[in-house]
Order: structure tokens, then sequence, then C-alpha cells
């Protein structure tokens, strides 16, 4: 659009002429230009025209006439779920849907009463159904009743050809082969939310997709889903389909092998049958979550089923808190299990040695008041061994004053106490591991050195989760290896190709020496096979177990449990937490179990044999005979 | 009153209009009588209706003060509107992944809508200052370059291309009707293709790639593009040379939903009407643009021009862009039909449009033998 005489328009050349016959004249040619280009287009726009609606026209007036061409969806099928040994837990099973697309219907009323016959369902329900969807197109499927069972299916199948517009819609389902079994871990699905949708975590996602929600569902959502497909067909005017147009290919979700082994899975879950708490157990040598058990369970085919409102409700307001995974997500106060980690703090600050010897006259004097040791008659002289092996509260009295409440922390710490372990599964609770300085900011208060006393023992306003506590003892075991404990060891897509095996990872080498290990280990193995040891019970010939014993004084109940509630609803569950966290062989140790048992007495009676069986049936190993003692 | 306004306005625009409403209304009763059938309380064609007469209200508003009131006013409304397509990327309502819409005292509307009639007068404002000439140099296009590129990156933000795109098209018109000298065409093709290969490959992510081929070819995403191109083409086709006649479309049972009223409105048109009805409302566009640059050729200034020749490319392109888009010669974008798809904000603003090009139109006597 240059000037037609090349010589650019100024303004001294304009300024004799008005408007009207200088620019006017520049912009006369630009006014046709515009317009021919757009005359072009519209002819342009006009052949096309032409093209679809004369030269084709009587091929897309049959298509519109004869055929109509509808999306049709293909679900894609979750992934596989095993354990560590390929054990399918959670597997896809078909669910056949029953749909009718009103549009290719012919007699509605009989078409429903036919198809109530065979499904052995009310017209009502169904009549329910479509006025709650009336406002859908006519040519939408709508889902009259979902997962019908093998003789209501071959019934319909068998007389769908007189029935048009009743469609049987495959869609596969989640089947936990285990149910009630790691049902924590596992986790649920449920269909996915409106507001989830519109979120970008679920960008591609459609309404009435299950998501999963909670434990390795929820958290490996992302590998598991898979993406779905769907096709464009032609159907002839009673519904059938002519031709596929075309297809897009779902894309099956990737398969999760889990580090849990569910023989000992099932173990641990029967020995919390009756109780309220959790075990874990951990390989000591690198991490892997061998078994993750809390009670009580729930049932995760009543999610996929859909719960009923009402089943919900009972669920979601139980006391018992069914959903709560409370090896993760309850925290509970340690009591004598933190004492090992007081005792490797004191030595490695050189507070304490193998020749400190405390005497206990069964309470230790402090201001004016008395601190009790659990055995009012004292336990007479305390070296550290033995203080563990009686699990000594006023040995401990002393070392947690020597220490502080600050370097009792920074130790805690260093075992991974009072910060999440990084599971990578939702609602891991942090547990906590007080400070002076936290104090006041939570309180407002000042530390009050009395209540050091309490945090050397365990109680006050330590919380820990029987994860964290497991954890931390596998890294005594190990020599000071914290691991970052892992539920997922391997990801693998469809094609052998696409295999993610996931390696452990160390999060700190814990800064204690060896000899200040051995030390400890020693007094944990002495607590089961000395004769004065608390759990000495539990000795076995064939395997050495070591462990620590504890009992959480209730005051501090878990955090995360309606306290009031529960308390209201048992009120003879006044007793004390038990723990018991303990690893085997002693010499080298391959696992880690850690057992609480919430309002369970004693940790010696109530925890500590179940730890003992978890780590028998981890070895193989046969109980000796009760009977001997 | 002065009667040389009553005498100069142009009755001719208003009668194109009046019967490509009446286009529009035919098609969205028809699209909509499905459904306005199943549930009369929710009728949208009412609603439409309704609309219309705001629009109607505005544009009689628009022809009361003298449009050289806006060439000083300009700047600040400009102003305003991109102040709104900021605040509309931070407190906008979201829809879709999408934020476009700004609720203001229980009214939504969408900025972007009204960034089209600002930009035309603020570019008409400046480009009909004394200092710059038709032919300007390129120290003259730096703000004007600006002026278009601010808008429009917001406008991609929300993200809402078809706007994006209209925005850029009004603005080009205006600069190319000023006129651009080729040498500066050259030099912008030179610098900017270069750098549309490492762009492609280095800066966009796969999913952006993936929404642009799909724009450009639609059959790459039969689910969702690729199928409404086709439905829309079988409903045009079926259409053949005579229609299949008002209300006998079929394409109520085609799944093109929830479109079919809005950007796919001329596929309903074009079933019902045939290749005569479409012909009819291309003749229709034609005359409504050379209608109007009847009008900015008279019209007494160069700002007055300007003004015409923009609103006139706002509604040329968006009509072109989307018939082009239905009748699937042109990518997929969100673009509504002018006056004939449903839809309030765009309603008002065209209305706002063809006031103003009437406005320009009764006041050109100042240069009129008296």
């Amino acid at each position: 659009m240059s000037p037609r005489k090349n010589k650019p328009l100024k303004l001294e050349n304009l300024k004799h002429f008005n408007w009207e016959v200088a620019e006017a004249s520049v912009f006369q040619r630009h006014y046709l230009l515009l317009l021919v280009l757009v005359l072009v287009v519209l002819f342009i726009y006009s052949l096309r025209l032409w093209h679809l609606q004369v030269v084709q026209g009587a091929k897309y007036r049959y298509q519109s006439e004869n055929n109509r061409i509808r999306l049709e969806d293909i679900p894609a099928p979750r992934g596989i779920i095993f354990d560590r040994n390929g054990i399918p837990l959670v597997e896809n099973r078909p669910a056949y849907h029953l749909q009718i697309i009103r549009e290719d219907v012919q007699d509605l009323s009989q078409t429903l009463q036919e198809l109530a016959r065979l499904t052995g369902r009310n017209v009502e329900d169904f009549l329910d159904v479509l006025e709650a969807n009336k406002h859908l197109p006519k040519f939408v499927p709508i889902r009259l009743a979902a997962d019908l069972d093998r003789d209501s299916l071959a019934r319909v199948e068998a007389q769908r050809v007189r029935l048009p517009g009743v469609v049987i819609h495959l869609e596969p389902k989640r089947e936990y082969r285990f149910n009630k079994t790691a049902a924590h871990l596992i986790g649920y699905l449920s269909e996915i939310t409106e507001s989830e949708l519109k979120s970008e975590h679920y960008e591609g996602y459609v309404m009435g997709e299950d998501i999963g929600k909670f434990g390795v569902e929820g958290a490996f959502e992302k590998y598991l889903h898979g993406k779905r497909g769907g096709r464009q067909v032609e159907v002839d005017a009673v519904g059938r389909r002519r031709r596929v147009l075309d297809e897009v290919l779902p894309i099956s979700g990737r398969n999760v092998w889990l580090t849990i082994d569910i023989e000992l899975q099932k173990a641990a879950e029967a020995c919390l049958e009756g109780r309220v708490g959790a075990i874990v157990a951990i390989d000591t040598n690198s991490g892997a979550v061998l078994a993750l058990a809390s009670n009580p369970v729930f049932d995760q085919e009543k999610f996929i089923r859909g719960l009923k409102r009402d089943e919900w409700q009972a669920l979601s307001k139980d006391p018992t808190h069914p959903l709560l995974n409370r090896a993760i997500g309850a925290a509970y106060p340690p009591g004598s299990v933190y004492k090992p980690f007081v005792a490797l703090a004191a030595l490695k600050e050189g507070l304490i040695s193998t020749e400190t010897s405390i005497g206990c006259p069964g309470y230790f004097p402090f201001g004016n008041r008395r601190y009790r040791c659990w055995r009012d008659r004292g336990h007479g002289a305390m070296d550290l061994e033995s203080a563990i092996i009686q699990s000594c509260d006023v040995y401990f009295y002393q070392t947690g004053m020597r220490l502080g409440v600050d370097r009792i922390a920074q130790y805690a710490n260093y075992f991974g106490l009072g910060e999440r372990t990084g599971i990578g599964l939702h609602g891991e609770h942090p547990g906590l591991i007080p400070t002076s300085s936290w104090k006041r900011r939570a309180t407002g208060v000042p530390w009050q050195k009395g209540e050091t006393l309490s945090i050397a023992i365990g109680q006050g306003f330590n919380l820990t989760t029987p994860l964290q506590i497991t954890l931390a003892y596998s890294a005594i075991a190990n020599g000071g290896k914290l691991w970052q404990p892992f539920v997922v060891k391997r990801i693998e897509g469809n094609g052998p190709a696409m295999v993610d095996e996931i390696k452990p990872r160390l999060r700190r080498r814990i800064p204690i020496d060896d000899r200040h290990f051995q030390l400890v280990q020693k007094g944990l193995l002495g607590v089961v096979e000395d004769s004065r040891g608390t759990a000495k019970a539990i000795k076995q010939k064939s395997v050495a177990i070591a462990g620590k014993t504890g009992t959480a004084q209730v005051v501090g109940m878990a955090e995360g449990v309606n306290r009031k509630l529960l308390e209201k609803i048992a009120r003879h569950k006044e007793r004390d937490h038990a723990w018991f966290v303990g690893y085997a062989p002693a010499g080298e140790p391959q696992i880690a179990v850690g057992a609480l048992v919430e309002h369970g007495g004693h940790g010696s009676s109530a925890a500590a044999p179940l730890v003992q069986k978890v780590i028998l049936s981890y070895l193989g190993i046969e109980a000796d005979e009760p009977s001997k003692k | 009153m002065d009667r040389r306004l009553v005498e100069n306005f142009d009755w001719p625009i208003v009668g194109v209009l009046l019967a490509i409403i009446c286009i529009g209304l035919m098609s969205i009763y028809s699209a909509l009588y499905p459904q306005i059938q199943a549930n009369p309380a929710h009728n949208l064609f009412i609603k439409q209706l309704l609309w219309l007469a705001v629009g109607f209200t505005v544009l009689f508003c628009s022809l009361l003060v003298d449009y050289q009131v806006l060439k000083r006013l300009s700047l600040w409304l400009y102003l305003l509107v991109l102040i709104s397509l900021v605040a509309v990327l931070f407190i906008g309502k979201e829809v879709n992944g999408a934020r476009r819409w700004l609720e203001i005292g229980g009214f939504q509307f969408q900025p972007s809508e009204f960034m089209k009639i600002a930009i035309v007068l603020q570019l008409a404002s400046y480009f009909s200052s004394k200092d710059v000439q038709p032919y300007p140099g390129v120290r003259k296009l730096i703000l004007p370059a600006l002026m278009i590129i601010a808008p429009t990156v917001l406008i991609l933000a929300e993200p809402d291309l078809g706007t994006a795109i209209v925005i850029l098209c009004i603005s080009g018109t205006l600069v190319l009707f000023m006129g651009i000298r080729w040498r500066y065409l050259l030099l912008s093709a030179v610098a900017i293709l270069p750098m549309i290969y490492p762009v492609w490959e280095h800066v966009l992510k796969p999913y952006q790639k993936k929404r642009i081929l799909i724009l450009l070819r639609p059959d790459l995403d039969p689910l969702g593009a690729g199928y409404h191109i086709r439905q829309s083409k079988i409903a045009i086709g079926s259409g053949m040379f005579g229609g299949k006649g008002f209300l006998n479309g079929t394409q109520n049972k085609l799944h093109f939903l929830p479109e079919k009223h809005t950007d796919f409105i001329f596929s309903v048109w074009a079933e019902e009407w045939g290749f005569v009805g479409c012909v009819i409302l291309l003749v229709l566009v034609a005359a409504l643009i050379a209608l109007a640059f009847r009008v900015a050729r008279r019209s007494k200034d160069r700002f007055g021009s300007l003004v015409v020749v923009g609103m006139a490319s706002l509604i040329l392109w968006q009509a072109l862009i989307n018939i082009g888009m239905v009748i699937g010669l042109l990518p997929v974008v969100g673009i509504t039909l002018p006056f004939v798809s449903y839809g309030g904000s765009s309603i008002i603003s065209l209305c706002l449009a063809i006031g103003l090009i009437e406005n320009v139109s009764m006041r050109r006597f100042v240069f009129q033998n008296r």
C-alpha cells in the first residue's frame, strides 16, 4: 500500500488542501482495497458453501437423515496394585451398567417395564433416574442400573435386539482382592467432585470419573489413573453402530508394586484384631515399609459400590475413627520408647558413660516435688544398660536434666522425630518434639525445668507417630542410617521398557558414634533377653529380638483423635497407651517393627507380643512352646 | 435539535442490521427450540430479545453525544478498560479454566469485549492527531504498537485466543488503513519469521504445541474440535441449495452442544435455509461493510473516518473468522457471529459500534453545502 507516486506525503504538501481533497484521496484507495479484500474472502466462502451444500449436499443430507454421529467413551483401566512379591492386591473387574438412550427408544414405558422384569428392579426407580436426568439431551445415555449381576446381564443381552435404545456399558471397576486388608495403605476411590474437576491437578478428567482419594490410590493417582479414550461412531436410526469414524484409544494406568508383604500385613492386622492401634514394619536396610497396619479398618468395596449417605455419616462419626491411618496420621506420646534417644544424646555429648551409675530410690526430688519412677520400690544403682533394660525413670530424669530440653530435641530431630517422614501418603502427622523456644511461641509461657523431666521419659508435649518411632529404631539398629520410608517400590507401564524402580533414599546419617549405638543396642537386646528385662516374656530361642517397651500416659492422648467423644463412649479406656518397638535379628537386623495399642495398658504385655509375632512371621520362624518358662 | 442530524442518519445501515438480526433470532429460536419446549422457564430466546433491547438503547444513547468528545476521552477509556483487563486476571470469575468475566454489582461483563471498542477509539485518536500523517514513519508507529500489544497480551493470558486475534485484526486494519510502507512490512516479516522455529521448538511446552496443532488440524482431536467441525459440516451440507426449512433442521439432535446457539449458529442457519440463505447472509455482511465505508468516506475529518473503519472492521473480522471456522476453512477459535450468535456482552459492544458509525454519519454536515 505505498503511495502511488512513491513520494511520501508530507505535511507541507498537504496543508494547501483541505481534508476532503487531499487526505481523503489517499484513503480512497484504501477503502477500495479493503472492500475488494472483503469481497474476495466472501467469494471464497461462497465457493466453499457451494461445494458443501450443492456439490456434496446430497451426501451430507443423507448422513444427517440416516445416520447420526455420536461420541462414545472408552474408560481406561486403572493400574493394578501388587504387593512386593507380585501378588495382586487391587485389580479391575468388568462392571456392566444398564443404560438407555431415550432418542432410540420406541416405547419408553414398555421398554422400562421389560427391563424391570429382566433385572428384577422397580420401574419407579428407573423413572426416578430418568426424571433426574431429563434436562440432558435425548441422545445422551442415562444409566438406569449400575453393575448388573451375571444373570440380569444375560437376560438383558438376550432381549436387546427387541429393545432399541438399551445399551450395556462396560466399565472396569476396582476389585480389592484382600478387602479390608491394608485398607488405609491402599486407600479408596470416589467420584471426582466439581471443584476437583476445575482444578489444574485434574486436567483432562471428566464428570463421573473415579479418582483415588486416600492411601496409595490417592498418592499415586497420577500413575494409576491412565487416560480415557473415546470414539466417534456413526449409528443408524435405532442406535446400532454403523462404523467407527475416529478413535482415540485409552491409555491404561500404570501398575504399582508396593513394598509391603501381604502375608506380613495380614499377620500384623490379625495382631490388632479387637484393638485400636497400629503396627509398622520397616526393612532396616532400605526403609521399605513391609507392613503398615491400622485398626479399626474400613470396607473399601463400600466406596466402590458408592457409599450411601448414612454409611458415610456412620463412618465419619465413628468414635474409633476407622478412616484414620493411625500408623502415620495419629501422634502419641512415645513414653519409654523415647529413652534410648535420650541415652544416645547423653553418650554423644559425653554427659554419661558406661561408668555412670545413678541410684534409684523410686523417685527423683526436684524443686518441692518428687518425680516418681514407675517402680515404687526403686531400682537401686543403675548404669546405662540396666536403666534401659529395666526402663528406670530416675536414671533418665537425671540424664535429661544434664542434657536440657533443647539438646534432647536436637537429637530427637536427628532421628526424624517431630517432622514428617516423607512417606508420600496423604495425612501424615508431623508429631511434636518440644523445645524451649517452641513453648514460648506456642503458649507464651517460658519452659519449666520440671518439664524436662517429663520429656526425658517421653511424656509431656512429646508426640510421635508409630512410623516415626519405628524408623528411628531402624536407625538405631543399623547404626545411624535414617531412611526415607517408601511404600511403592516399582511403577511399571504397559511395556517392559517402562519400569521405574524406586530406590531407597537415605534421609541422613545420624552423627552419633558406632560405639554409642552399640551400647544402646546392647541395652535393647537386654530388654528381651535379660531376666530383668521389661519384655523378657517375648524372648525366643531361635532369634534374638531387641526392643523397648513404652507405656504412655493417657493424659497426653493421641492428637487428632476426638478425645472428648472417645472418653464419653469408653470410660473404661482410661488405661495407658502401650508401645513396643523392636528389631531383629539383633546382630544383623533385617526388620524393625513398632506397635502401638491405644489404651492397651502396659507395653510389655499389650504391645510386645504383637511385635514378636510380626517379626517371627517375617523371618518365617515358629514361636517357642509357650508352656515352658 | 439540528435537523441535519436526523437527515444524515444512515437508514440503510439500520435496515441491513435489522435483517441480520432477524436471521440471528430465527436461528437462535430454531437452535433452542427443543430446549425451550422442554423447559419454557429457561428461555434464552426471550433473553436474547432483552439483550437486543438493551443493545438498541445503547445504540441510541451513543448517538446523542458528538463523537469529537471521544477523541479527548479515548485515552482514559482505553486505560480504564486496560486496568479492568488486568483486574480480570486476578479477581475475574473462572469459567472452564479461563478468567474472562468481571462482576461489578451483580452485573457481569467481559472487559475484552469493550477493549475492541476502546482500542479503535484510541488508535483513531492517535492517528488523527496533527503530527501523524498517512504512511507514518517508524517513530510514529512505536506508540500504537505498544497500545496494541498490551491488551493483546492481557487477553491471551486469560486465556482468550479468539478475542486476542480479533483485537489484532482490528488494530491491524487501522494501521494498514493509515498506510504502512512496504519496507516496514518486509522488515517486520524478516524479524519475525526466523523467530517462529526456535519459539516452537524451545519455548512452547508440548501441551501448548498440541493445542496449536489441533487449532490448525481439528482432526487431531476427534473427540473435541474435530467432532464439532464434522457435525457442523454435516449440518451445513445437508441444507443443500434451498435448505430444509424453518425449524426443520435436525441439528438439534446432533451433539454440538453447547455452542450451537453461540459459536456455531451459522450452521443452524445454513442447514435450514441452504445455500440461498447463506449467500443472503454473506451479501448482508458485505452490504453492511460497504455502507459503513461510505460513511467513512463522507466523514468530515480523519478521526471520524478512522472510527468508522475501525468499528466496521470489528464487525467484519468477527463475521469472517466465525463463518470461516464454521465452514471448516479456519481454525476453531471461540468467536461469535455478530448480531446472529446468542450473547449479551457482544451485542452491547456491537450496538455501540453501529451507534458510533451512525454518530459519525450524522455529524458530517460541517463540510457539506449548507
